[in-house]
């Protein structure tokens, strides 16, 4: 009874709440009004249920917890399969085999998305550095990722620089901005950060779109030239295919280096400092330094990714690089799992792919992903895969 | 320099730094005491000036008075306004009390997207008219040489209010269990303050903070959309740090000095650049002087 009656109270609360917004419309030209009784039902009803639910999932969520702190925890599944070699071997060379052959079988269509879902994989393992195992919010990522774009494409555009000589260089740009805007802000309270991250963000979009004799401005820049491969001639849908492989071959460098960053010393380093800075300098890591590069590196890769995204779709203009933008590689890297390598690519293909195969929810994508956050971080904060630390078991 | 510009300009930012620093208030506020910066802060002022818009027009249409719609649909904004800070606080942040810094954080990102997006579906997302809710007056007209009837309202508005939370924050009970939350929270709850009706407490005075300022802006501005609280969260947020994040005199002087700044800015350098004033601030203060204009430098405990 009393679990019914806090329902009840849930839904005529959100009825309340949600009245105005939801029930009235009003159009205050022609001054007439709109009464929208239906959405009030809904709420109230779907309010009751997801109620229980809410509860439920609470209740359980701090059981984990308790379980957790007596030790007597069970390792979740998808880590328990994760780990079994059986399983991890046979599934990396699946997925592997299945990336290799995309451009085979798939029309160019496929591919091109595929090849968005890549960059996406390569942003988010970058953001990861930053988020998932340095534990800082930046909110400005795609500053690096439009400073990337942005210097291929007047390299390419003013000196017709070629893809190759201009990647390198951007990683380096990217790290140099990095270094830039961590350094004074890195020093402080972590929360900061992402707020001056989020004005970077704005900064770097509003020049752009204002500077017209630097950056033409809001019409962008088109024509950008595509990788070339030791001169061959291709055609269109060649070149979508090559395309395809180099930011195929740019994103498995990216798995290895975060894989291999992540049980490094420094990357030890990080998810330690994301743990309890104090105790951290404590054991003599030096905390400035420390965060600076997990910045320098995540803008590093944002910045590639920048290049390899302005040579893909040969045009770029301000409004690709939002605020907008930020948040959706920020939500891949959340929902993936923040730390899990795995998680991200998992998290990056769910993100890319649902709208673009499911248009009719393209619409309720902000909003879900919004709401997944929030409960993410309630229920579940690991993210779908929960990221695995390295173990260290003594034979006696 | 041609005085009248000057005087023009300085007033334009008084005007912007008081509805800034309105909204400042509730960043500070919720900061000091929880020590999150809620991002959502921004929407619950766009849903304060939809809230305040949809009455308004429901009022107009049943043929209200222009005063009685005023003090109506001002008191519907802070009544939901108010009504959305309590119910996010409850199910996005007080669920990840004692999480990791960063999960209460992003949990604000998310609700702040999520109500963004849920005035879009709901309402519209395109630009709705803002009926100017003063009606004009006699009494104003000697000064809007320099100022509008309602700029002056703005100002006088805000300072009325500002003034009513300073004595409450100093006088009331709540104030007093609220100020020492800020300063120690375990200390507070043993001494009896029950912390969570306190925490409660504060993002409804934020919130309502935020509706008094909506309907102010957007009876000034003439127009809003569902994305307005997003840019205005973050110029109030760098308002509290510039003043020192937690204090709320600092909060007060920190939407001026942004407001000034900005309309300065805009005025003698350039209007494309608006933003990137407000920013470039932003990272100069916390450079310079990271505790804020009014603000202590804290202590790391251990």
């Amino acid at each position: 009874m009393g679990e019914i009656l806090k329902s009840l109270k849930a839904a005529i609360w959100f009825m309340f709440l949600t009245f105005p917004i939801m029930v009235i419309k009003v159009n205050p030209i022609e001054d007439t009004v709109v009464w929208r009784w239906m959405n009030m039902a809904y709420i109230g009803v779907g309010v009751f249920f997801l109620s229980f639910l809410w509860r439920f999932m609470l209740a359980r969520r701090n059981q984990g917890k308790k379980a957790e702190e007596s030790g007597k925890a069970r390792m979740p599944i998808g880590q328990r399969i994760a780990e079994e070699p059986k399983i991890k071997y046979p599934a990396i060379a699946l997925v592997g085999a299945f990336a290799l052959t995309i451009p085979f079988w798939a029309d160019m269509y496929n591919t091109n998305i595929m090849t968005n879902v890549l960059i996406y994989v390569m942003l988010g393992l970058g953001l990861n550095i930053v988020v998932g195992l340095a534990g800082l919010l930046d909110l400005g990522y795609v500053a690096f990722y439009a400073v990337g774009a942005y210097s291929y494409a007047l390299l390419n555009h003013h000196f017709g620089a070629n893809f190759w000589v201009v990647l390198p260089m951007a990683g380096f740009l990217g790290a140099a901005f990095g270094v830039a805007l961590g350094f004074p802000v890195l020093r402080l309270r972590g929360d900061y950060l992402a707020i001056v991250t989020l004005g970077f963000g704005e900064i770097i979009r509003l020049v752009l779109e204002n500077w017209n004799e630097f950056s033409m401005g809001p019409s962008g820049i088109a024509n950008i030239d595509r990788p070339p491969f030791f001169g061959i001639k291709m055609d269109l849908f060649q070149k979508t295919d090559f395309m395809y492989y180099v930011v195929l071959a740019l994103a498995i460098l990216t798995i290895i280096a975060v894989t291999r960053l992540k049980n490094s010393r420094i990357g030890r380093a990080w998810i330690a400092l994301r743990e309890d800075e104090i105790a951290c300098q404590a054991m003599g890591v030096d905390r400035t330094k420390t965060k600076l590069m997990a910045f320098a590196l995540g803008a590093t890769w944002a910045s590639m990714a920048g290049v390899v995204f302005a040579a893909k779709s040969t045009f770029i203009n301000p409004p690709s690089f939002s605020f907008w933008e930020s948040v959706l590689i920020l939500v891949i890297v959340v929902m993936g799992g923040m730390g899990s390598v795995v998680g991200v690519i998992l998290g990056a293909s769910i993100i890319v792919l649902l709208p673009e195969y499911f248009r009719e929810f393209s619409e309720y994508r902000m909003i879900l992903f919004g709401g997944a956050m929030v409960l993410m971080m309630v229920f579940r904060p690991t993210g779908i895969v929960t990221a695995m630390r390295q173990k260290y078991t003594i034979h006696k | 320099m041609d005085w009248g510009y000057f005087k023009e300009l300085l007033m334009g930012g008084v005007v912007k730094g008081s509805i800034y620093a309105l909204i400042a208030l509730g960043y500070t506020m919720v900061y000091g005491i929880i020590e999150l910066i809620n991002f959502a802060h921004g929407e619950i002022y766009m849903i304060g000036a939809f809230t305040a818009l949809i009455a308004a027009g429901v009022l107009t249409v049943a043929g209200f008075p222009a005063w009685s719609i005023l003090i109506l649909a001002s008191a519907a904004a802070v009544v939901w306004s108010a009504s959305y800070g309590y119910t996010v606080e409850k199910i996005a942040y007080r669920p990840l009390r004692g999480a990791p810094r960063l999960s209460p954080l992003i949990s604000a990102l998310g609700m702040s997207i999520f109500l963004q997006n849920y005035v879009l579906l709901a309402q519209t997302s395109n630009f709705m008219p803002f009926k100017n809710l003063f009606p004009e007056e006699g009494f104003l007209e000697n000064i809007s040489e320099v100022l509008s009837a309602t700029e002056v309202i703005i100002i006088f508005t805000s300072a009325v209010v500002m003034i009513l939370l300073s004595l409450f924050i100093k006088y009331s009970t709540t104030g007093k269990a609220m100020r020492a939350t800020a300063q120690d929270r375990n200390m507070a709850m043993l001494v009896g303050v029950n912390v969570d009706k306190v925490i409660s407490a504060t993002f409804i005075i934020g919130s309502s903070l935020a509706a008094v300022g909506a309907v102010l802006i957007a009876s000034n501005m003439g127009q809003i959309n569902f994305f307005i609280g997003f840019i205005v969260g973050l110029k109030a947020f760098t308002a509290a740090v510039l003043g020192g994040i937690g204090s709320i005199p600092g909060a007060m002087l920190g939407g001026l000095v942004l407001g000034c700044t900005e309309s300065f800015g805009t005025g003698y350098v350039s209007s494309d650049y608006e933003d990137v004033f407000a920013f470039t601030l932003l990272v100069l203060i916390l450079i310079f002087r990271p505790a804020g204009l009014l603000g202590k430098s804290d202590i790391q405990k251990v």
